[in-house]
């Protein structure tokens, strides 16, 4: 088989299943720092109690992010190593920032958080679960400074066969890195929201914890509720503004826009197919596009016929994928609106088919985001720096196929055992349940 | 001294800090494997529990630093190694979940699995080190383009398995200190007992690695034999190894903990004075070598990389001590242990 054909399966592989826990890290961190935050303040058992049973729940995600995440950091120079050469002098910077800025702060603090409860003051253990949730934030950043930078390249001149640094905050603040890193962290906290309400809804459908995982619901719904309204007003909007602006032909492809044209339509729903080139079954609003993307209704936007064909992604599965994480977002909003809504009304805790709602909901937040990552990454083919090296040119030369081929397959076995192992044990602790109140405690 | 100079001196420092930190942590994993008793086992958990994530982060930003500032370096010698790395890895994300799988369920059977998977997830690391470091010293083939030419197998050649297996007792040895530190009554006499003897295996195994460095890689030697920073190294070095079976001895663990820790860093200093300014000498032809010059970053890069570390290390270095203060002193068992 092609080499580079496996390099891209493996990164697709390795960072897709990578990409499953740190967003929960994230979100359940920030979470953490509400309630821990409570705990002190308030002196409450109950949010205590919250707070270590959610803790534990971190301590293994993070542990199987750490895992997957050591991966990440060698890939580029073992499967990429062109690339690694072309883009080395202002790719590695925010990777070795991200080393020194964030792992640091959040793998120092979480050991300080899950085991120093009891060595140090309550003030200094909040502080330590802020430091972990503030390090995983800015590891995001980061990362998110790296992958935007590939999307739209900017502080650079090519010189020397590679891109060479002109200017770092041109780099680092490049056209897409505060919009990508706004709509990723509000994607990480939601995450971490349906996490925490699921769970809690949970408990509350066995009939256990009731005290404590009302909080927990509470918690969950409102942020989510927050963070459901934001990722698509306006940072999921301010996104798609920006690819229309920036990168058009992924734009084109993933509004499924064939034609160029003026008062260009919504499509809400289609099926894109090859032969010949377009989409079946289409629902769209017309004009709406151009409106939301350039706040112009007569606007003209580029289709897929403007571009070259070798420099179109693929065309069905930049569609699908982003139309599905739109879908998905309305939901989200449309659960929350009406959990919220029965949170208010004192309804929420004893409307069975809501909170079965909220239990079931909890995996569709790490689907959203594989999507959207995909949307992102299929939409930016055939380049992996947008517009200045293709991803064919840019794999390892002297590694050969067989070889990806063993690695794959390993870290397919391992991957799969590893995921196993986590849900197994997330659900073990998610049964378990938190740690009992006493009576005087549940009584106050 | 310029820019290249500087990040030179950088990279040894993140390899040192990889090395004496995680070294301790990949050093108590290898003696896991042969602990008996479950409390025991458990304790060695826990003696580096709070701090061995934070200290594998080294490597990491290492893997980072080296990307940042010798671009060329990152692609070639990675994609070179890729076996021997994606095996690396396999065995580092073992160790990084068994610590937290192990203590979740109540079975003789899956805590031996996740002890095994400790156990070797810190064996094979700590071999691997040695391994990498063997043929860097040694050099690879590289050609005039500075592409790898070698295989896998290539890798594995007797003089760098040598200096594998140097590595994996120094760190052992490390660890056995480590641990005496931690720990208290039998498990405390047995790192006692324990580390003189690892400690002339370490003797033994560095004066055969050092000869067996004349014969392979000769070319190091050529020049530094006059430089001073050389001599330093290597006065600390004995200083420092001399001290540490006195330091165990009269009970002085923390002591013994730092020489350990210095001669960690001589090692690592001599080696890196005696490749400088060459990164990756080629066993093709000594001038197709990447050397800390045509395989840099732009100075534009090295200077802001160079800010980024100025800010950011000294805040690492604050909180990371404040932390190991929290958790110093003897291992205690408590309901938040693994």
């Amino acid at each position: 088989m092609d080499a580079v054909f496996l390099a891209r399966i493996q990164f697709a592989f390795t960072i897709m299943f990578h990409f499953i826990f740190p967003p929960l890290s994230i979100g359940l961190a920030w979470l953490l720092v509400v309630v821990e935050g409570m705990g002190w303040k308030k002196k409450s058992e109950i949010y205590l109690k919250i707070g270590k049973f959610f803790g534990k729940l971190l301590a293994i995600t993070f542990a199987v992010g750490v895992a997957s995440g050591i991966v990440m950091e060698f890939q580029f120079g073992t499967n990429w190593a062109e690339y690694s050469k072309f883009v080395g002098d202002i790719f590695g910077a925010p990777l070795a920032a991200e080393g020194v800025f964030a792992f640091f702060l959040e793998s120092g603090f979480l050991g300080l958080y899950l085991f120093g409860r009891n060595k140090v003051s309550k003030g200094v253990h909040w502080f330590s679960i802020l430091m972990v949730a503030v390090g995983s934030t800015l590891s995001a950043f980061w990362i998110i400074v790296a992958g935007s930078w590939q999307q739209t390249p900017a502080g650079f001149v090519i010189q020397n066969g590679r891109a060479e640094l002109t200017n770092f905050f041109e780099a680092v603040f490049n056209p897409s890195t505060m919009v990508r890193f706004s709509h990723t962290m509000t994607s990480a906290i939601i995450t971490g929201a349906f996490f925490m309400a699921g769970v809690s809804a949970y408990l509350i459908i066995k009939k256990r914890d009731i005290k404590i995982a009302k909080k927990g619901l509470a918690l969950g719904v409102i942020a989510g509720l927050i963070f459901s309204i934001l990722i698509i007003f306006p940072f999921g909007h301010e996104h798609a503004k920006q690819v229309a602006e920036t990168q058009p032909a992924k734009f084109a492809a993933m509004e499924g826009l064939y034609k160029t044209q003026s008062g260009a339509p919504l499509i809400l729903f289609s099926f894109p197919v090859d032969n010949p080139p377009g989409l079946i079954g289409t629902i769209e609003l017309p004009k709406l596009l151009s409106w939301m993307a350039f706040g112009d209704s007569s606007k003209e936007i580029k289709g897929i016929d403007a571009f070259p064909k070798d420099e179109l992604p693929p065309l069905f599965i930049t569609f699908v994928s982003f139309h599905n994480m739109v879908a998905l977002g309305m939901f989200f909003l449309l659960l929350m609106i009406w959990s919220a809504f029965l949170l208010y009304r004192k309804k929420l805790y004893t409307s069975m088919k809501t909170l079965k709602v909220l239990l079931w909901s909890i995996p569709l937040p790490f689907i959203a985001i594989q999507l959207g990552w995909i949307a992102a990454e299929v939409g930016r083919q055939p380049w992996i720096v947008y517009k200045l090296l293709r991803t064919s040119d840019a794999a390892s030369v002297t590694v050969s196929s067989g070889e990806i081929l063993f690695s794959i397959i390993m870290f397919s076995l391992i991957y799969l055992a590893l995921g196993a192992l986590w849900l197994f044990l997330l659900v073990k602790e998610i049964k378990h349940g938190p740690e009992k109140l006493t009576e005087k405690e549940a009584t106050v | 001294m310029d820019l290249n100079i500087i990040w030179f001196l950088l990279y040894g420092v993140l390899i040192a800090g990889y090395a004496i930190l995680d070294g301790f942590d990949l050093g108590v994993g290898v003696l896991h494997l042969f602990t008996k008793d479950e409390k025991e086992k458990r304790i060695n958990l826990n003696a580096i529990g709070p701090v061995w994530d934070g200290n594998e982060v080294w490597l990491l930003t290492a893997g980072g630093a080296l990307f940042a500032a010798f671009p060329i370096v990152y692609a070639t010698v990675f994609s070179a190694f890729y076996l021997a790395l994606m095996l690396l890895l396999l065995f580092l994300i073992l160790r990084a979940v068994s610590m937290e799988f192990r203590g979740k369920i109540e079975s003789q059977k899956w805590k031996n699995v996740w002890d095994w998977s400790f156990g070797l997830g810190s064996f094979v690391p700590a071999l691997l080190f040695g391994v990498a470091v063997g043929n860097i010293m040694r050099g690879i083939p590289l050609n005039s383009e500075g592409m790898f030419t070698g295989n896998f197998f290539g890798l594995l050649n007797p003089y760098s398995l040598l200096v594998g297996v140097l590595s994996l007792i120094m760190f052992t040895l490390h660890g056995s200190i480590y641990l005496a530190m931690k720990t208290e009554g039998d498990q405390l006499k047995r790192m006692k007992n324990i580390a003189p003897k690892l400690w002339i295996a370490f003797v033994i195994l560095y004066f055969l690695a050092t000869v067996f460095t004349m014969f392979e890689a000769g070319y190091l030697f050529k020049d530094v034999l006059g430089n001073p920073i050389f001599w330093i190294f290597f006065l600390l070095l004995l200083v420092s190894v001399l001290y540490i079976p006195v330091a165990v001895k009269g009970d002085k663990f923390g002591k013994a903990f730092i020489a350990s820790s210095i001669s960690i860093t001589s090692m690592i200093g001599l080696a890196a004075i005696s490749l400088f300014p060459r990164l990756v000498p080629s066993l093709t032809d000594l001038s197709y070598s990447l050397t800390i010059y045509n395989a840099s970053s732009t100075p534009r890069t090295l200077k802001t990389m160079l800010i980024i570390a100025l800010i950011g290390v000294p805040i690492v270095l604050v909180y990371t001590i404040y932390i190991y203060r929290v958790f110093k002193g003897k291992v205690k068992l408590t309901e938040e242990s693994y």
